[in-house]
């Protein structure tokens, strides 16, 4: 075994809730950055809104991953009462092994049966002599024992991490993590059996530590939004929790709105002031949106909607991911309104992609939705330091002060300079009713037909640059994709690259509007077009047929949720297709 | 200050629009047009100062008809987008108007809401117990055996809601009653409403003689309030529940707790952030 492959591990922590699994798998993938690995963390939990079932996934590795793997190599289970909940999430193969308690029961068959490998250790009779001390504390001495970490860093860490808590927890967390991690079980393990060797590390930048949601928020305040205004919703809760204060430290605020409706006008009310503005929903708050947007489309004010997509529709599964708010995100809007639509790519795209659309709302005075999902939202990653550089983009254009001035005048490029309110000389009202380029409600044809055109022409014209799509390799197979489907994708790639098979990734950052000269240019040459998408009724797919011409032989792998797309999955789909 | 350079007063008419109003002859809106820019030119507000937010319906159009910065939004939604504006701009004057059927039913969740959060503008809504825009249908202040619309032939047989009530028990802090055939109580009611810190409602019974010509007959029912303004919410509930709708004036007033997001000094530099996702 190759050490690369030896340090690219998926594990699993499961426990009932309060066991402290997704504390552990969050310390671990800590420790994993401070010992040169880069990783990744999932979340799993049950329905219940406290206590029930807790999972963290946890993947490491010495080259920067984006997704989940097929399969998990290690499974720490500090209890059984759960296990056929995550059968699904954490498939184990033969080679896995499993730590176990076995004061927690038998191990139950669908698992001993794969003919993994067993290891038992006490963990909560060793937690419990010694003083606040906790099994999962034992937990992440064991699995840092048997990753190569290092002990002092982990050390350091837990100081870090609970010394607010006080000093019997600090010592008592230590001690913990010091047993598990010189249990003989575990050390005799580790010397008997194939292991992950830690190795030199790759990579010696600085290393983020981030979730999707915290992207998108980073990428708004970069963008520069000031307002928000929000009705709680999950998964996209968690965004505007970590918005609120950081606004407020901006000179910003953050409003909780009564409802979505509410939310999205109190964007427009705050934009038309002249602050850059937005709100973040998921499915069910996105479609109460939808009119007012719009309003925004029609009255030329900037506004960003991030969509942090769930499982649908209606409540559908709310803590779990799918791409399925693409139609309503396109094809969603009344009349004929001309907007854009992004989709974050990965954890890192979450911040161009929303810092690009509050620039592009602002510039181009229309709504900007951003299309991102549970699956980036709510898991975590350890990444070398995003970098990106993104085209100059003007900024709102702002009227002077004028006697004549007219809110919606025909211009070359369809953008027509906004009066702020406080401005002298230019008092106009915003209209959502058809107008003149005065604002004057009106309902002639040569009024309508103008105003249409102007607000297609500023998006349609507009010169986007090379963001619209993200696209990696060369190949005569292409893979077309968006948003979180991205990096598993990337990843069944670049796995096919091994063996010969290259494969060209075209993953669409921009997706209204559409770029299908773009993208025709970017498939000559490309025989065969594999689409990629989380959605049971192949959304991207019918986008793509509606708005591109692809010449190419296609075929499509469209899922439902919950459970993320995996490269193996996407590797399989590639493989039969000949 | 010589003479010369004192800047000349404000007239009523300076607060009025070119646009020619969509109104039938005789609706009362005109009237609260009036009102709103007679008390606008009392205060010498400067136009650019006051943003006029509002909805959709025949009265919602008022916006238009002035000449300080104006929304016309969405059905129901003024109160929601007034609220943004005044967060991201709490120097601004920030005026809100809209029909019954828009402030109550569609936009009834806002209300309350917008009672309750208290931040400083004045909401207007021109009642006239009727859909006008949409052509005479029943509101949720049209009397239960108002029979004329064809789409509630039996009349609703709902009880309607008491406007000034609902604001009271929604935390409103100033309530007041105007009529349209007083465009000057009316005015003088207003330059009250701008002048108060919070959230100020005014409930201006606005007579729509298309689909409800029996209004006419307001002029003769309408009658001021025999009580002073109250402080005293018990007191202005009660003054609410035996009166028949009918009487104006401003029914209560009181200091609550003014909501104003931000605010803070906003020195804070994007890198400080980032660090926070360094490892
Ligand atoms: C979402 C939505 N639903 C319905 C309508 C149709 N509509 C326009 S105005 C209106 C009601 C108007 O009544 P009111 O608010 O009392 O104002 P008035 O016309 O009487 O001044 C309705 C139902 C709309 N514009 N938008
Ligand atoms: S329909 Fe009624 S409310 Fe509308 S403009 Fe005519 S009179 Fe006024």
């Amino acid at each position: 075994m190759n050490s690369a492959q030896a340090c690219d591990i998926s594990l699993a922590i499961t426990g009932s809730g309060g066991a402290g699994t997704i504390t552990a798998g969050e310390l671990l993938l800590s420790l994993a950055g401070k010992n040169g690995c880069f990783g990744m963390m999932r979340r799993s939990f049950g329905p219940q809104i406290r206590g029930g079932e807790a999972a963290a996934l946890v993947r490491i590795s010495h080259t920067p991953v984006e997704c989940m793997n097929d399969h998990f190599d290690l499974l720490l289970a500090l209890d059984w009462r759960n296990a056929d909940r995550f059968a699904e999430e954490i498939r184990l193969h033969p080679g896995s092994l499993i730590i176990a308690d076995p004061a927690a029961g038998q191990i139950p068959d669908s698992i001993a049966g794969l003919g993994v490998d067993i290891i038992e250790v006490p963990m909560k009779k060793l937690a419990k002599e010694i003083p606040a001390g906790r099994p999962n504390m034992i937990a992440l001495g064991l699995l840092a024992h048997w990753l190569g970490f290092c002990s002092d860093e982990a050390a350091r860490l837990i100081t870090e991490v609970f010394g607010r808590k006080g000093e019997e927890i600090v010592n008592g967390s230590q001690a913990a993590f010091r047993q598990g991690f010189t249990e003989p079980l575990i050390v005799e393990a580790r010397e008997a059996r194939p292991r992950p060797e830690p190795g030199e590390p790759a990579f010696t930048g600085a290393r983020w530590h981030f979730n999707g949601n915290q992207g998108c928020g980073l990428g708004a305040l970069r963008g520069g939004i000031r307002f928000a205004a929000a009705y709680p919703i999950t998964p996209a809760s968690d965004l505007l929790e970590w918005l609120a204060p950081r606004l407020e430290q901006f000179g910003g605020s953050l409003v909780q709105a009564e409802d979505e409706l509410a939310s999205i006008n109190m964007v427009i009310g705050a934009s038309y002031g002249g602050i850059a503005s937005m709100t973040a929903t998921s499915g069910p708050g996105f479609a109460l949106m939808t009119e007012a947007m719009g309003l925004a489309v029609a009255s030329e004010i900037p506004a960003v909607v991030i969509n942090v997509m769930r499982g649908g529709p209606s409540t559908g599964i709310p803590t779990k991911s799918e791409q399925v708010d693409l139609n309503m995100a396109i094809y969603g809007l009344h009349g004929d309104a001309p907007h854009l639509v992004l989709g974050a790519l990965d954890h890192a795209d979450c911040i161009l992609t929303t810092e690009w659309s509050v620039r592009l709302a602002e510039a181009l005075q229309t709504v900007a939705i951003v299309l991102s999902d549970q699956n980036l939202a709510q898991s975590t990653v350890l990444i070398p330091e995003p970098e990106y550089e993104l085209p100059p983009i003007k900024s709102r254009a702002i009227a002077d002060p004028d006697e004549n001035y007219q809110r919606y005048q025909e211009t070359r490029s369809g953008v027509s300079p906004m009066a702020i309110p406080g401005t002298a000389g230019s008092t106009y009202v915003a209209d959502g009713l058809e107008h003149t380029e005065s604002g004057k409600p009106s309902t002639a044809a040569a009024d309508h037909a103008k105003q249409l055109d102007k607000r297609l022409r500023k998006v349609e014209d507009f010169d986007y640059g090379p963001h619209w799509a993200d696209i990696r390799g060369e190949g005569e197979t292409a893979i077309v994709t968006w948003g979180s489907t991205t990096a598993a994708v990337r990843e069944a790639a670049s796995r096919l690259a091994a063996r010969g098979d290259r494969v060209k990734v075209i993953a669409l950052r921009l997706l209204l509007p559409a770029s299908p000269d773009k993208l025709a240019a970017e498939l000559e040459g490309v025989s065969r077009v594999l689409i990629v998408e989380q959605s049971h009724s192949a959304q991207f797919h019918r986008y793509l047929r509606a708005y591109y011409d692809i010449k190419a032989m296609t075929h499509t792998l469209a899922r439902p949720g919950p459970q993320p797309l995996t490269p193996g999955e996407i590797v399989d789909q590639v493989e039969q297709w000949s | 200050m010589d003479n010369a350079a004192r800047p000349i007063p404000i007239r009523p008419r300076d607060y009025k629009s070119e646009i020619k109003p969509v109104w039938c002859p005789g609706c009362g809106d005109f009237a609260v047009l009036n009102a709103i820019t007679k008390a606008l030119a009392f205060l010498e507000l400067p136009r650019e100062d006051v943003s006029f937010i509002t909805g959709i319906g025949c009265s919602s159009r008022i916006a238009a008809y002035t000449s300080v910065y104006g929304f016309h939004g969405v059905h129901g939604r003024a109160l929601a987008l007034a609220s943004g504006l005044k967060a991201a701009r709490p120097d601004l004057t920030v005026l809100v108007a809209g029909g019954d059927g828009d402030g109550l039913s569609i936009g009834g969740n806002h209300f309350i809401h917008a009672c309750r959060r208290n931040m400083d503008m004045t909401y207007i809504i021109m009642d006239n117990e009727v859909y006008g825009m949409t052509k005479g249908q029943a509101s949720p202040t049209t009397a239960p055996d108002w029979a004329d619309s064809k789409l509630t032939p039996q009349g609703t047989g709902i009880r309607p809601f008491q406007p000034a009530g609902l604001a009271l028990t929604a935390g409103a802090s100033f309530i007041a009653r105007g009529f349209t055939g007083d465009p000057n109580g009316l005015a003088r009611m207003l330059v009250e409403a701008i002048e108060h810190k919070g959230f100020s409602f005014v409930q201006a019974l606005s007579p729509c003689p298309t689909f409800r010509p029996e209004q006419m007959e307001w002029k003769h029912q309408v009658r001021g309030f025999e009580q002073e303004t109250t402080s005293d919410p018990i007191e202005a509930v009660q003054r609410i529940q035996a009166d028949d709708g009918m009487s104006t004036g401003v029914i209560f007033r009181r200091q609550y707790p003014v909501f104003q997001p931000g605010g803070k000094s906003g020195d804070c530099m994007l890198e400080s952030i980032e660090s926070e996702f360094l490892i």
